[in-house]
């Protein structure tokens, strides 16, 4: 459980890049304009496969529009987006997530009229490989075994927790390389939110690749390998988890508004 | 007070243990609120002319006519309406009881004390000059032809009584209530469906049958309603009775396996009876409706082509609307498409082309072109949302018919003059469907029909099916799981033009002229309102909402069972619009994913999830041991 979790993360290398060549998701001098706001400035980002890293940032620092300029659901005006290397700033976000790049969004977002069943089939949209969606299928069961027993229920009656159960379910469905989450933790209950980083580590220890963006920085350094910090869109600190959670700027700054 | 008592269980809440109200105990705000509602509505009901111009048509011999039930309809609906409590978890449900009857009976009584009003009002003031519908035979009516007091004292009365019965609804156990509402609209639908059973008894060679149930001037004679109303209680006990002991068969069969399977094995029992009956079902009902028409007279062939082609259009625009979630309100469009192009291919009489090609080759054309306007409508409002998207489709509905009616196109469309003397639709030289003959048309309506059908319950089962579903539910979460959102919904634009597009291209042939004016905008509000009435996204709802709003009340331009409405239809739709709206009702047959979603289900969902938030809150640790039942 949970006392083990330091003892895992504290020997992962500050360095990744000397262990693999190419990143799975990179952001090269990333601005994004939302009409004539500017929102993302200069954002560099690399994960590399098997990382769990995080992109903390006060409200409307930019995190969401960050994951959004991943997917392509917004272009940035300049710099690139490349996934496994290769340069997708324009392409689009059905081909982005055909490469594997996949997102939990913010607040969960259901299909809420939709059940369980269809929701997670959503999420293998673009696969056609049947006999591998009924294995993942069942993946998502061994992973949570309670969404399997609401299978034929309406998305939207599930409890929080259930809902982003099915949320991750959903996003494990594309079988993708990279995983993004927005914000997981948001409008759970306090109870849930501990054991909601629990499952995201369970997935990364399975193998996933997670880029998660975070407010609450004590629980998502808590579990990440290395994070960044975003100020009004830019990158204003880059570092490993440990020396993160020591760093006196993000005390300062930052830690003031999240909570506990 | 033990956790049980904090969240009662909201359904099936032992009546023994629910607190009871006393008589007086009302909530005198709401039933006031109720009253007044009652009592405007009444005014306004009268003063449309609804119960003068329907009382021509008698439903029940001496003792009913539409124009009375016209005011006997609100105060039962509004009183059952009074004594509605939503009960959440967390709240105090009530025992039912006496105060239910009493706050109905003092709604309806409240409430018709409008009409007094208006008895009073019309004796003693002229108010002609300002409302030009009201006739002086209404005054009659309300007086029941005898005088002024009768009619002033009377209307609380029968208010009460009505009420009483409506608030009691709540009171009698569920199977009473159903009982009563299918005794209710048994004896109304035999009533309304005069026209329909004569003809067919006149088709089985037993008007005997037809010649008891109605007398001469029409409507069900005093004896033949009571023995419709005792054989629509017997049959609803029957299915009742039938319907427990199933019930009982399938919890004993449960019971002997083993406890955890129980599940299962009450799934299987149901899994293994329901396909068997649905084929015998489909066989019968498809049966039926290949050999009906053969049977049935000419106006009532004529009125089931018509209901087919709203099917049609219905099931077009459900697509579009209740698959993908776009609130296109210029659905008109296409069906005008579908009935112009037959008309300029086919008619000698079409201005430009002298063409004249068989109607099959112009239905070919006539798809085509429908797909075209659905790219041409659809590419411009597909990245728009919401209220700006209605408001952009209203207008291009708008634009098809001033094109087909202007100078410019004059030339090619005949202006306001139409193109007439299209000609009937020749199938291979095996029959000829024409507008004189409604059976043909019925039979090729039918057709049509199937196909549209089978297209949609394929549709709604595949990936686009599934990816509409997904847009309509969450457009940016969709194109985030993959969806290409642009080309998902102009295929839902395409594939509905298409759909309405057969109907057009079948009323032209049927009609045998087409006119701007038969496509103006109220036809999308129409069939916009015929789809949500019937259940959108719910194909069977949709086929039963076109059969029951325009075999009754008849589409814009064609004349359903009741004649008498045709002046208020409009009025009727768009109060039903209104209500629906309100109501956020899932119409009369919803879809199987939306009668998941009982708004109740819902409500107990966020009492019990602030509950949960609460407990934690408040708890910190303490919380832990209640949101145990979270932890996979
Ligand atoms: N669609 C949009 N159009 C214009 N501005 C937007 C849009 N979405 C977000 N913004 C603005 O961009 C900024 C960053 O938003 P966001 O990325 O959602 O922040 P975060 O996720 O960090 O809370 C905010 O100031 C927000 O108001
Ligand atoms: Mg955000």
């Amino acid at each position: 459980m949970s006392p083990n979790t330091p003892e895992t993360n504290s020997p992962t290398p500050a360095q990744p890049a000397s262990v693999q060549s190419e990143p799975v998701l990179e952001l090269r001098r990333v601005n994004t304009h939302y009409g004539a706001v500017h929102i993302l400035k200069d954002v560099d980002l690399d994960i590399y496969s098997g990382e769990l890293v995080c992109l903390l940032g006060g409200n409307a620092s930019g995190k969401s529009t960050t994951l959004r300029t991943i997917l392509g659901m917004v272009k940035p005006t300049t710099g690139d987006v490349k996934v496994n290397g290769q340069v997708v700033t324009h392409q689009s976000t059905r081909d982005r997530v055909a490469m594997g790049v996949t997102m939990v969004p913010e607040n969960r977002r259901l299909f809420k009229r939709l059940t369980v069943r269809e929701n997670l089939d959503l999420g293998a949209y673009l696969r056609s490989d049947s006999d591998q969606i009924a294995s993942d299928m069942e993946r998502v069961f061994d992973l949570f075994p309670r969404v399997k027993e609401r299978l034929n229920q309406k998305s939207g009656t599930l409890s929080g927790g259930e809902q982003q159960m099915v949320a991750i379910g959903r996003a494990l469905m594309a079988n993708p390389r990279v995983l993004l989450m927005d914000e997981p933790s948001m409008g759970l209950a306090p109870a849930l939110v501990q054991q909601n980083f629990e499952l995201i580590q369970q997935i990364h220890e399975a193998g996933m690749t997670v880029f998660m963006v975070e407010q609450n920085a004590n629980m998502a350094l808590s579990i990440a390998d290395r994070g960044w910090v975003l100020q009004t869109g830019r990158v204003v600190l880059d570092d490993t988890a440990e020396n993160l959670l020591a760093h006196p700027d993000l005390q300062a700054s930052y830690l003031g508004t999240a909570e506990q | 007070m033990t956790a049980a008592g904090d969240f009662p269980a909201s359904q099936d809440a032992a009546p023994a243990a629910a607190p009871r109200r006393r008589l007086l105990e009302q909530d005198w705000r709401k039933l006031l609120r109720a009253s007044a509602i009652l009592a405007i509505a009444q005014v306004f009901i009268g003063l449309s002319g609804m119960p003068v111009s329907f009382d021509r048509r008698l439903l029940i011999d001496p003792i009913l006519s539409l124009g009375y039930l016209s005011l006997l309809w609100l105060p039962l609906a509004v009183s059952y309406w009074v004594g509605r409590e939503q009960v959440l978890e967390g709240m105090t449900a009530y025992a039912r009881g006496g105060r239910d009857v009493l706050a109905g009976a003092i709604t309806g009584a409240v409430g018709n004390a409008g009409l007094t009003l208006l008895v009073v009002g019309i004796t003693h003031f002229d108010i002609r000059d300002p409302l030009v519908n009201w006739s002086p035979q209404l005054l009659g009516i309300l007086e029941f032809e005898e005088s002024v007091w009768l009619g002033a004292l009377i209307w609380p009365a029968i208010g009460a009584g009505v009420g009483a019965l409506g608030g009691g609804m709540h009171w009698a156990s569920s199977r009473i209530t159903r009982t009563t509402v299918i005794v209710l609209l048994s004896v109304f639908g035999t009533a309304v469906l005069e026209s329909v059973i004569t003809d067919l008894s006149q088709g089985f060679h037993i008007e005997a049958v037809s010649d008891w149930l109605y007398g001469p001037k029409r409507g069900l004679t005093y004896p033949a309603a009571i023995v419709v109303a005792a054989a629509a209680a017997a049959i609803a006990g029957g299915i009742a009775a039938y319907r427990a002991f199933l019930a009982r068969t399938a919890s004993t069969s449960g019971q002997l396996g083993i406890a955890a399977s129980g599940e299962t094995s009450a799934n299987r029992v149901r899994w293994r009876r329901i396909p068997v009956r649905r084929l015998v079902g489909f066989a019968l009902s498809a049966a039926a409706i290949v050999v009906l028409p053969l049977f049935l007279g000419r106006l009532t062939n004529e009125l089931l082509a018509n209901v087919g082609l709203f099917i049609l259009l219905a099931l077009g625009l459900n697509i579009i609307v209740g698959l993908a979630g776009i609130l296109d309100l210029g659905y008109v469009a296409f069906f005008a498409v579908g009935g112009y192009s037959v008309a300029v291919l086919t008619s000698p009489g079409s201005p430009r082309f002298d063409l004249e090609i068989p109607w099959f080759g112009a239905l070919f054309a006539a798809m085509l072109l429908a797909g075209l306007a659905g790219l041409l409508i659809g590419a411009p409002v597909i990245r728009m949302r919401g209220d700006y998207l209605a408001i952009v489709t209203l207008g291009f509905g708008e634009i098809i018919r001033v094109l087909l009616l202007s100078d410019w196109l004059s030339g090619t469309f005949n202006g306001a003059q139409g193109i007439t003397n299209i000609p009937g639709v020749e199938v291979f030289g095996l029959a000829t469907v024409r507008g004189f003959e409604p059976r043909s048309v019925l039979y090729l309506v039918l057709v049509f029909c199937a196909i549209a059908v089978y297209v949609s319950w394929r549709l709604e089962n595949s990936r686009i099916g599934r990816a509409w579903m997904a847009i309509r539910e969450d457009e940016s979460v969709a194109e985030a799981m993959g969806v290409d959102t642009v080309s998902a919904k102009l295929m839902a634009f395409v594939t509905g033009a298409v759909l309405g597009s057969f109907s057009g291209a079948i009323l032209s042939a049927k009609v045998g002229s087409v006119f701007p004016h038969s496509f103006a905008i109220i036809v999308s509000i129409v069939i916009l309102v015929v789809v949500i009435f019937g259940g959108m996204g719910s194909i069977a709802g949709v086929i039963a909402g076109a059969a029951v709003l325009i075999g009754v009340l008849g589409g814009p331009n064609q004349p359903g069972l009741l004649q008498e409405f045709a002046e208020y239809k409009i009025l009727i739709y768009g109060a039903l619009l209104v209500w629906m709206m309100l109501q956020r009702s899932e119409g009369l047959i919803p879809s199987v994913r939306r009668a998941r979603e009982l708004h109740l289900d819902e409500m107990n969902q966020d009492a019990w999830l602030r509950a949960q938030v609460a407990a934690d809150d408040a708890g910190g640790g303490g919380g832990g041991d209640r949101s145990e039942g979270e932890q996979p």
